[in-house]
């Protein structure tokens, strides 16, 4: 025990190292002033979404709402209130037993196949254990988030052109990784690996990127990072995030619009300057102890 | 950050760089593939007619697994050979724990001293290296065929099996529990007894249990091959004796059915441990 | 006070239940294996006093006389062949358990059906015993090679399959996810995530079955006429002793060899 807590400073003092280095922009701890996105398209409505794995217990309960173009939608909520399987829901990782999801316009549970894999690239996907695989290249993990839209052959054999591999490097420079581009993954910092996990999932050219707790394994340094990166993406390209956080502190600093969650259903939807300690205590419940101490 | 990019002999950028690891790795698959194809060529089969030799095998596959049929031993005395086997795999199993339990202690890195623990690993290590019927040959030299040299022949690869498991398990029992026990200066054995084994008990309790069930293969195999008794030994009989194909298969049916459910047993325990 | 008195005596009731049951257990277990001594005629003096006498034995035969060296190419000779069939038997299985594995395991299903008949297949072959395997293909493939290599395949496929399924589900769940979600097609996940992810673990659970094949080649050959197992049974049979410890020492040098070669890969690898 004593031997892992030392570890894991040595790792974050690492990580704190690196990331000091790279950090690319002046860190702005005011929320930018256009935060206005009432007025963005939708892009994506979900209603009367329920899902229950098994028995009468619904996961997701009579889930309804809007996702607008170039926000950062943040959902949140005690752990267990379903915030990870609205996520894969909205992807059809995970199937709903009810409802409806439209999204540019195209019902999008009743894909199969071919559709529904191109539209999993139009959504990519960021994840708290970053998801890479550890044997292979930064590069390789990145070109990744374009297989979906190769056929089976040139994925497996990796038949990149050189257009597209000349857009991974700048995606991976971009994001302030490019010494690393030829490392394996399984040699970075939790830091490097999200951005690995970032580039993978801009490669894709999304329209919206859906992050399920990016930076609960992070300390607070690369946590800041990451989230400065998660607001630029969607300011400078118009992606919208939908972002999973347990941290209350980074959703009102970052997002644009909250969700909370509790229990499968949702109880709160709006501006995250609104947010009062009823409203916490409504989203928490009686959790809100935990949250503290957390 | 253009320097970072390589490119290969054609001018196009490469997307990996080939570590020392991977290298191996591959090499090694490689290597492995050629000595396999080669390794087919070197065995000998001389006397062997491929295609005769399957339709045979494929009739007595037919034979056995569709008209399973008892004709030399009846069904009462076939079950009570089955306890007989399963009654060896208990005693070898049994009696290997409690030895192993010791042994452990003296192997597990946290609980001893590097010296102990290693001339112990390395004890293990060539007792194991002996294939078990091998072993039970040779107790049968100094305590006749039987049960007495089935279950001492097949205890020692039994201790080297839990050994090593409980070891391993004694292993990632945090340190901080044995120092604060050490600190209130209990003694060595109630370390081990109050501590050690409860807090790896479920642990201690998944690995007997699937090393009972690794040892009732194993004492069917000895029943065929080393005169253990038991149903190994009737299904050598009715196949090497009787060439009864029908006896075979109900026998193999026995032994599959109490096989699965020790299998299903296992994969529970070791799921709740 | 009272309530402290309550607490303590709840926790006396806790502990005396405990010790109850452990009682009980050790007499079960006690029970039984006087029951299992009395099934097998296994007598437990005799079984202590048969170890020592064993030992004495085998140290006592292991002064080789110049007429046993003289038949040592011929166990060298027969020891190639057992190890040449474990490993070629043992890769083989892996080729087969991989694709059966990659059928089998939860995260990689082509559809249930074929899911759970590539698990039944794996858990037919591997739960019936080898020397049912090596005395029922014995009958027709007759004594030579090819019976070892298919008794061998058969287990060894059975365990490998298991193995290989536990491995793709630790090692790849994670890069799957990620993968299916980039709209990857089903051969694109398995070349890009499984294989890379659970290789080399599978790989080394191959070493293990070589490991373990070079011992159960032994008891094959035995029943089968093959191979150094035949030949230990030969002179087993003459009362050779001399002959049973060189080819018993020979084994065990054998095993450690490629125990220690496997380790070696495995920190390679890993």
């Amino acid at each position: 025990m004593v031997l892992k807590t030392k570890e894991r400073q040595q790792l974050a003092g690492q990580e704190k190292k690196a990331d000091d280095i790279v950090f690319p922009f002046d860190s702005d701890e005011h929320r930018p002033l256009d935060t206005k996105k009432d007025d963005a398209p939708v892009i994506m409505e979900i209603s009367n979404i329920d899902k229950a794995y098994s028995g009468d217990k619904k996961v997701l309960n009579d889930i309804a709402f809007d996702i607008r173009q170039g926000e950062v939608l943040s959902i949140i909520g005690p752990s267990g209130a379903g915030k990870s399987t609205l996520l894969r829901v909205i992807n059809r990782m995970i199937e709903p037993s009810r409802g409806s999801i439209t999204f540019q316009g195209e019902d999008t549970l009743s894909m199969k196949g071919r559709k529904l894999r191109s539209m999993r690239t139009d959504i990519g996907m960021i994840f708290q254990h970053y998801n890479l695989v550890d044997r292979s290249s930064v590069f390789e993990n990145v070109l990744h988030g374009l297989l979906g839209y190769k056929n089976s052959l040139q994925g497996i054999f990796s038949l990149y052109t050189e257009a597209e591999k000349q857009r991974a490097v700048e995606i991976i420079t971009e994001l302030g990784i490019s010494e690393q581009l030829y490392k394996r993954c399984d040699e970075l910092s939790g830091g490097q690996k999200q951005r690995v996990g970032i580039a993978r999932a801009l490669i894709q050219d999304p329209k919206i990127i859906l992050c399920d707790e990016p930076i609960a394994s992070l300390d607070p340094n690369a946590s800041r990072t990451i989230m400065e990166y998660l607001r630029r993406i969607s300011r400078e390209r118009g992606i919208t995030i939908v972002v999973n956080l347990h941290q209350l502190d980074a959703a009102k600093q970052y997002s644009d619009r909250i969700i909370g969650l509790n229990g499968g259903r949702i109880v709160y939807n709006g501006n995250p300057d609104d947010i009062d300690p009823d409203t916490i205590s409504r989203i928490y419940g009686s959790k809100l102890d935990e949250l503290i101490v957390e | 950050m253009e320097h970072a990019i390589e490119k290969d002999g054609k001018g196009r950028i490469k997307i990996s760089r080939l570590n020392g690891g991977q290298q191996k790795f591959r090499l090694l698959m490689i290597g492995t593939a050629i000595f396999t194809v080669i390794g087919f060529f070197l065995l000998d089969y001389s006397g062997l007619q491929l295609w005769p030799a399957i339709t045979g095998t494929l009739g007595n596959l037919k034979m056995m697994f569709l008209e399973p049929q008892l004709n030399q031993v009846g069904f009462g005395s076939a079950m009570y050979q089955v306890l007989v086997t399963l009654s060896l795999a208990f005693l070898s199993t049994i009696l290997g724990a409690v030895i192993s339990i010791f042994l452990a202690f003296g192997a597990a890195v946290n609980l001893s001293r590097p010296w102990i623990s290693r001339s112990i690993k390395g004890f293990i290590t060539v007792i194991r290296a002996v294939p078990t019927v091998l072993w039970v040959l040779i107790f049968a030299i100094a305590a006749g065929l039987g049960a007495v040299a089935a279950v001492i022949g097949m205890l020692f690869h039994s201790v080297a099996y839990l050994v090593k498991a409980y070891s391993e398990a004694f292993e990632e029992i945090d340190e901080g529990k044995i120092e604060a026990l050490r600190a209130t200066g209990s003694s060595y054995a109630h370390i081990l007894f109050q501590v050690v084994v409860p807090q790896t008990k479920s642990f201690l309790i998944a690995w007997t249990f699937l090393r009972f069930e690794i040892n009732f293969g194993v004492a069917v195999a000895m029943g065929a091959a080393a005169g253990a008794g038991g149903i190994g030994y009737e299904l050598f009989m009715s196949s090497s004796f009787y060439y009864d194909m029908n006896e075979v298969g109900m026998i193999t049916y026995m032994i599959l059915i109490v096989a699965v459910i020790l299998e299903l047993a296992a994969n529970k325990l070791k799921n709740a441990a | 006070m009272d309530k402290m008195n309550i607490q303590h005596a709840g926790d006396v009731n806790i502990i005396r239940k405990k010790h109850m049951k452990l009682f009980f257990a050790g007499l079960v277990i006690i029970a039984l294996v006087f029951g299992a001594g009395a099934v097998t005629n296994y007598n437990h003096i005799e079984g202590v006093m048969s170890i020592p006498a064993a030992f004495q034995w085998l140290f006592a035969n292991m002064l080789f006389s110049g007429s046993t060296l003289s038949n040592l190419p011929n166990v060298l000779r027969l020891l190639w062949e057992t190890i040449l069939i474990s490993i070629v038997s043992t890769t083989t299985a892996a080729v087969f358990a991989g694709i059966f594995a990659i059928m089998g395991s939860k995260l990689t299903a082509v559809n249930p059906v074929l899911m759970y008949a590539a698990k039944l297949t794996a858990s037919v072959s591997r739960n019936i015993p080898v020397v049912a395997w090596a005395l029922i293909l014995v009958i027709s493939f007759g004594t030579n090679a090819a019976t070892g290599f298919l008794a061998l395949f058969f287990a060894t496929f059975g365990f490998l399959v298991r193995a290989f399924i536990e491995t793709i589900d630790e090692a790849s769940k994670d890069t799957v996810e990620a993968l299916r979600a980039t709209g990857a097609t089903y051969p694109q996940v398995i070349a890009k995530a499984v294989i890379p992810e659970a290789m080399p673990q599978m790989f080394s659970w191959m070493l293990f079955m070589i490991e373990t094949n070079i011992r159960s080649a032994t008891l094959v050959g035995l029943l089968t006429g093959t191979g150094i197992g035949y030949l230990f049974d030969l002179y087993y049979k003459q009362l050779n002793y001399e002959m049973v410890s060189l080819i018993t020492l020979a084994i065990v040098i054998a095993v450690l060899i490629i125990e220690w070669m496997s380790n070696l890969i495995r920190r390679e690898i890993l």
